[in-house]
């Protein structure tokens, strides 16, 4: 089975001469379908740069980095961002969901962005991702009018719409309080055991203890890649919080 | 994208701004409507002017007596009047460019009949003249070619003459008196309305060159001598042909000085043309300065639109958006509310048009072309102050959109 991610030496340099800043120095890492990776570390460990790479934002300076077996560091702009709309889903942390249009609006929009033949009832498919996420009936909702958590399911809607290869997640808890977190990373998880690979960004042990594998960063390069040996199921622990006291809850 | 899914966006984008959208587009419908009323007003201008010299006479050509040398002082024009009767047979039997020519007698006199008297210029012509002036009667007729032979004491009246005497009935068979002399009124003439210059063309009373020799100054010298080209093709040949037959007839040798002139309406007419379409340039060049100003106004909401719309503009891009895709979605909202305020400020224009002639008493042309011209212009501006702003969103890293606050 051919991985879905194979990154071989790359590396990422800003800038030029005495001012370089190698936030990258040579990563090497395979990623298989189905699997369910947290990418941690400290700030300035070189996680973003490589979530940016990861997502096709941007290329390696120097080594390879293959996408579901095409070569990314070949590719042009506008190749690139046919890239990202056919193999990848991305999740931020701050939902990023335009502003004043609808829940369905915002997760139709990757498939008009489609090219060569054009979707097929963009619409029936974004209520189908929605539904998958739980907001069958808030399709008309503005961003405004939904709670954090729901908001980060349209996200997550608008990633899966185009039925991506991997789905990328910055920090996808960040903004959202511990119990939606792990609504969240409960949905992630019902998702990835549907077959779909994620991959996810964080800088809490908490969330990462929902992941399968474990790759911690620092310093541009990859310290520890390990499974998740005690892994936490998140609809269990969501049961578990229900049963507890309000005033358990309330801390 | 499809292009209908673009315009939507565009329009979904323009309406979610709306008071500011419709000050943006405010400056183009200021633009594209100062440029109508300026050209509609400067085309009136001139289709008034070109009315005006048609009514001169078509391909008309004027002969006048020239100027003399008295004791080496030159006289000036007409100082020695010197043509004839026998000026005209000789144009009229060997001419052949020529579609009629009439001798013109002038003089005026005192006009008795109907309800009072009144004072108006009296020419004598022959029948050729009607031609030559396009001329013909509203009532009654014109008179004949055996009216000319026989010196018959007819007379047409031009309508302000007709007017002022017969303000309420018909004059045609009444007696009125030129001078002391008796007339029937044959005719009531067509209004020409006022010259370029302002003198009333219809004041003024007709009668046949004959009779007006022989009845009214008794002079044989003419006033003038007209004549119409067959075409205007043939304008100039023709008074080239009527020098010819002109200095034959006056025995002038070879390099002598013509004893008169002869001269066409076009000079006229060019020169009031080119200065009524010159106006209109320079009033459609001053009213597109405003449309130029509407137009930075499109580029400056579209800069502030790019810059509010940064993280937007990212997530498109994250999500798959080429740099094209975003170039194209700001350049049609650019152009859409452009063509939007063209398309009010036509509205605008030709109402604006219309309510200043109905104000100034101005003739008003609004030209068909204004739609075109609304359209063409407006896209135009959508495009040329649209694309600065747009190749600039088109060209932000998705990675510093997205993190842009």
């Amino acid at each position: 089975m051919h991985p879905v991610i194979h990154l071989d030496h790359v590396t990422r340099v800003y800038g030029e001469g005495d001012s370089a800043v190698h936030a990258l120095r040579g990563v090497n890492l395979t990623v298989h379908a189905g699997e369910l990776v947290a990418i941690m570390g400290t700030s300035g460990s070189g996680k973003s740069t490589m979530l940016n790479i990861l997502g096709c934002l941007d290329v390696p300076t120097d080594g390879h980095y293959v996408l579901d077996n095409v070569a990314v560091e070949t590719m042009s702009k506008p190749q690139l961002a046919d890239l990202r709309n056919a193999k990848l889903g991305f999740v931020f942390q701050g939902f990023n969901l335009l502003a004043r249009t609808s829940a369905l609006e915002n997760v139709e929009l990757p498939l008009l962005y489609r090219r060569g033949t054009p979707v097929k009832n963009p619409r029936e498919r974004a209520i189908a991702a929605l539904e998958r996420v739980g907001l069958g009936k808030r399709l008309d909702h503005h961003p405004s009018m939904l709670s954090g958590g729901q908001q980060q399911r349209v996200a997550i809607a608008r990633a899966l719409v185009t039925e991506p290869t991997v789905l990328l997640a910055d920090e996808p808890t960040g903004n959202l309080d511990s119990r939606t977190s792990i609504e969240v990373m409960a949905l992630f998880q019902a998702l990835n055991d549907q077959g779909i690979t994620v991959i996810l960004v964080t800088h809490e042990p908490d969330v990462a203890q929902y992941a399968k594998r474990v790759i911690e960063m620092r310093d541009g390069q990859i310290r520890k890649d390990h499974p998740v040996t005690d892994r936490h199921i998140a609809a269990d622990d969501l049961a578990a919080l229900d049963a507890s006291t309000p005033m358990e809850e309330a801390a | 994208m499809t292009g209908q899914t673009v315009f939507r966006m565009a329009l979904k984008s323009i309406f979610k701004n709306k008071m500011r959208t419709a000050l943006t587009m405010l400056g183009i419908v200021i633009g594209v409507g100062a440029v109508i009323v300026m050209v509609a007003i400067g085309n009136g201008a001139q289709a008034q002017i070109k009315s005006q010299i048609s009514g001169l006479g078509t391909n008309l050509i004027v002969v006048t007596a020239g100027s003399v040398n008295t004791g080496g002082a030159n006289q000036g024009a007409q100082s020695f009047n010197r043509l004839t009767v026998d000026d005209v047979d000789a144009i009229k039997r060997e001419a052949t460019l020529l579609a009629g020519v009439s001798p013109v007698i002038v003089t005026r006199t005192q006009i008795v009949g109907g309800t009072g008297n009144w004072r108006a210029e009296v020419d004598g012509v022959s029948t050729d003249f009607f031609t030559i002036r396009d001329w013909a009667t509203t009532s009654g007729d014109l008179f004949t070619d055996e009216d000319v032979r026989t010196k018959r004491t007819v007379v047409l009246l031009g309508a302000t003459v007709a007017k002022n005497l017969w303000p309420d009935s018909d004059p045609v068979g009444q007696e009125i008196r030129l001078g002391k002399t008796p007339f029937t009124v044959a005719g009531v003439l067509a209004p020409k309305g006022q010259t370029a210059n302002g003198s009333d063309q219809d004041d003024v009373v007709i009668v046949p060159y004959t009779t007006a020799q022989t009845r009214l100054n008794g002079f044989s010298f003419l006033g003038q001598i007209l004549a119409s080209a067959s075409s205007p093709a043939t304008l100039a040949p023709a008074q080239e042909e009527i020098k010819g037959i002109m200095r034959a007839a006056h025995a002038i040798p070879n390099g002598g000085t013509d004893d008169f002139t002869v001269r066409d309406q076009t000079a006229i007419a060019k020169a009031a043309t080119s200065t009524s379409s010159i106006m209109t340039s320079l009033l459609a060049a001053i009213a597109s300065v405003s449309l130029i100003v509407g137009g930075i106004g499109i580029m400056n909401i579209m800069l502030v639109s790019v810059t509010e719309r940064t993280r937007e503009i990212g997530i498109r891009m994250a999500i798959g958006a080429r740099g094209a895709d975003v170039m194209l979605q700001f350049l049609v909202e650019s152009i859409v509310m452009c063509l939007l305020g063209g398309l009010l400020g036509l509205v605008a224009g030709v109402g604006g048009a219309a309510l200043v002639g109905h104000f100034t008493g101005w003739s008003i042309a609004t030209p068909a072309s204004a739609v075109f011209l609304a359209i063409g212009f407006s896209a135009a501006v959508g495009i040329f102050f649209g694309f600065y702003p747009a190749r600039k969103a088109a060209a932000l890293d998705p990675i510093q959109a997205l993190r842009f606050e």
